[in-house]
């Protein structure tokens, strides 16, 4: 490795360990946002140079672009519920708690890595071995859908109750956007087309490359995002039994496949390799649908009102 | 190195030296209005010129399409944002630098 | 070629850092969204030399994805977070 790329290297770490303490020790809320979608941007370009470019694209789809507008709603949200100069200071009171956890979680991690074999075997071999019964041929795609489906399942299922705990919160009186105004309106026209094709080309180049539903499900909901953002809602007659199908026809399609496998005498989720490429596509296919509508319907948070606001 | 070589590498430095321009606007410059400058201009040149130096190196049409594709939704993107940006800071009544 | 490519990334990187100081600095809020909006390109530029220098062609669909994404933070700023007009908070 060049002087330069061992430059690139611990510029990288100094600037996300900097990032990572401004962005938790600043007491302006906004201000620990951009610093996180700093953070998030630097983390994408340390997964590549960690050569892991599947993290990478995770990250760049769901911790730089997604997090960040997440972030940001719920913070307007904080400040129309309690105003900054309302909120009682719990952080004097919560500081010695987490920072006892972090140095436990610390030292078990460095106890972890110092107990590894100086030549760790890996899994990749088994993984190479049993690739072309997969059905697909990214192995970071194989063992996620296939080799441990399971769980991605619960991945899937996690995401799921995320929705839940936000639906259980009061509902909110439906906001009322601003005019969208040309610039953002036509801004909309032009990326919706474009981030539902690439939504498309992420969910099928991820049989064979770095993608897959995950990172083609925040495409996706981004476009959701966009679209709210604008003042665009869901007709009414669909914001009811029709968006509750597409949150869980990922992992309800997911479970499906799994019941039917078990009914056919195999092991959970072990596909006949014939089937797995076709089954692994399906359950992709829903399972971007049902990650990009729940993160677009996280970002709104509360439940939306299934009659027309009055 | 050949002369498309040359060229790549003169278009890549040409690149680097409008993001190094965009740096200094986004430090030096007095207020909010100005500082857009290094997010439309600036930036937005120094990609398109180092994706103009990689397509060059590339070898390949489809590799220089996708490249420029990928300049053109940075190009809508930063556009966009600083006019939204720009609007909401007049509508909020943030003052504009006067010597 | 990839000595300048790795000199090329590592001054976009020291570009990306020098940036930091105006998120952290401010004054206004539309500062830091500003600053955070131009990482982003300075991140693309990055990926797509990094692409080329390794022969990483996944590299680029990353860079696509920070490219569509770019506008998503920004406009969540300007259309939710952004303190309304009337309050003094976002004054320089």
């Amino acid at each position: 490795m060049s002087l330069l790329q061992t430059g690139i290297d611990a510029l990288l770490a100094l600037g996300l360990v900097w990032l990572a303490w401004r962005a938790l020790a600043c007491p302006d809320l906004f201000r620990g946002i951009v610093l996180f979608i700093a953070f998030g941007l630097l983390m994408a370009l340390a997964w590549v140079r960690l050569e892991a470019p599947d993290v990478a694209l995770a990250e760049a789809a769901i911790g730089a672009g997604l997090t960040g507008a997440l972030l940001l709603a719920a913070l307007a949200r904080l400040n129309r519920i309690a105003p900054a100069g309302t909120r009682a200071d719990t952080r004097e009171a919560w500081r010695n708690a987490p920072a006892l956890l972090l140095v436990l979680a610390g030292a078990g991690l460095g106890l972890a890595v110092l107990s590894l074999l100086p030549e760790p075997a890996g899994l990749q071999a088994q993984v190479a071995a049993e690739l072309g019964r997969s059905g697909v041929s990214n192995p970071v795609t194989a063992v996620l859908l296939n080799f441990r489906g399971y769980d991605t399942l619960l991945e899937v299922l996690v995401l799921l109750l995320a929705l839940l705990a936000a639906w259980s919160l009061e509902a909110e009186p439906p906001r009322r956007e601003a005019a969208p105004g040309p610039v953002l309106d036509l801004l909309l026209r032009l990326l919706l087309p474009v981030l539902v094709l690439a939504a498309a080309y992420l969910l099928w180049a991820g049989a064979h490359a770095p993608g897959g539903a995950f990172q083609a499900g925040a495409v996706l909901g981004a476009a959701g995002v966009l679209a709210l953002l604008a003042g665009w809602r869901l007709q009414p007659h669909l914001t009811g039994l029709p968006l509750r199908l597409a949150i869980v026809i990922g992992p309800g399609g997911f479970l499906l496949v799994a019941w039917a496998l078990l009914l056919t005498g195999r092991p959970l989720l072990e596909y006949p390799p014939a089937l797995a490429g076709a089954l692994i596509l399906l359950i992709e296919t829903l399972a971007t649908l049902s990650i990009a509508a729940t993160l677009a319907v996280l970002f709104q948070g509360s439940r939306p009102a299934a009659e027309p606001p009055a | 190195m050949t002369g498309p070589d040359y060229l790549a590498a003169l278009l890549l430095l040409a690149g680097a030296l409008f993001f190094l321009a965009g740096t200094l606007g986004l430090l030096r410059f007095p207020d909010v209005y100005t500082r857009l400058h290094a997010l439309t201009k600036a930036d937005n040149v120094g990609l398109g010129l180092i994706v103009l130096g990689l397509s060059l190196q590339s070898g390949s049409w489809l590799v220089a399409g996708k490249l420029i594709l990928i300049w053109l939704l940075v190009l809508l993107a930063g556009a966009s944002v600083s006019h939204l940006i720009a609007r909401g800071a007049r509508l909020r009544g943030i003052p504009e630098w006067r010597r | 070629m990839p000595d300048l490519y790795h000199a090329l990334t590592l001054f976009l990187l020291l570009n990306l850092g020098a940036g930091l100081w105006r998120v952290v600095r401010g004054p206004t809020a539309a500062d830091r969204m500003l600053a955070a909006q131009l990482f982003g390109t300075t991140a693309v530029a990055i990926l797509l030399v990094l692409a080329q220098a390794g022969g990483v062609a996944a590299l680029r669909d990353v860079a696509l994805v920070f490219a569509l994404l770019a506008a998503v933070a920004a406009v969540a700023f300007v259309r939710r977070a952004w303190p309304q007009p009337e309050d003094e908070h976002d004054r320089p």
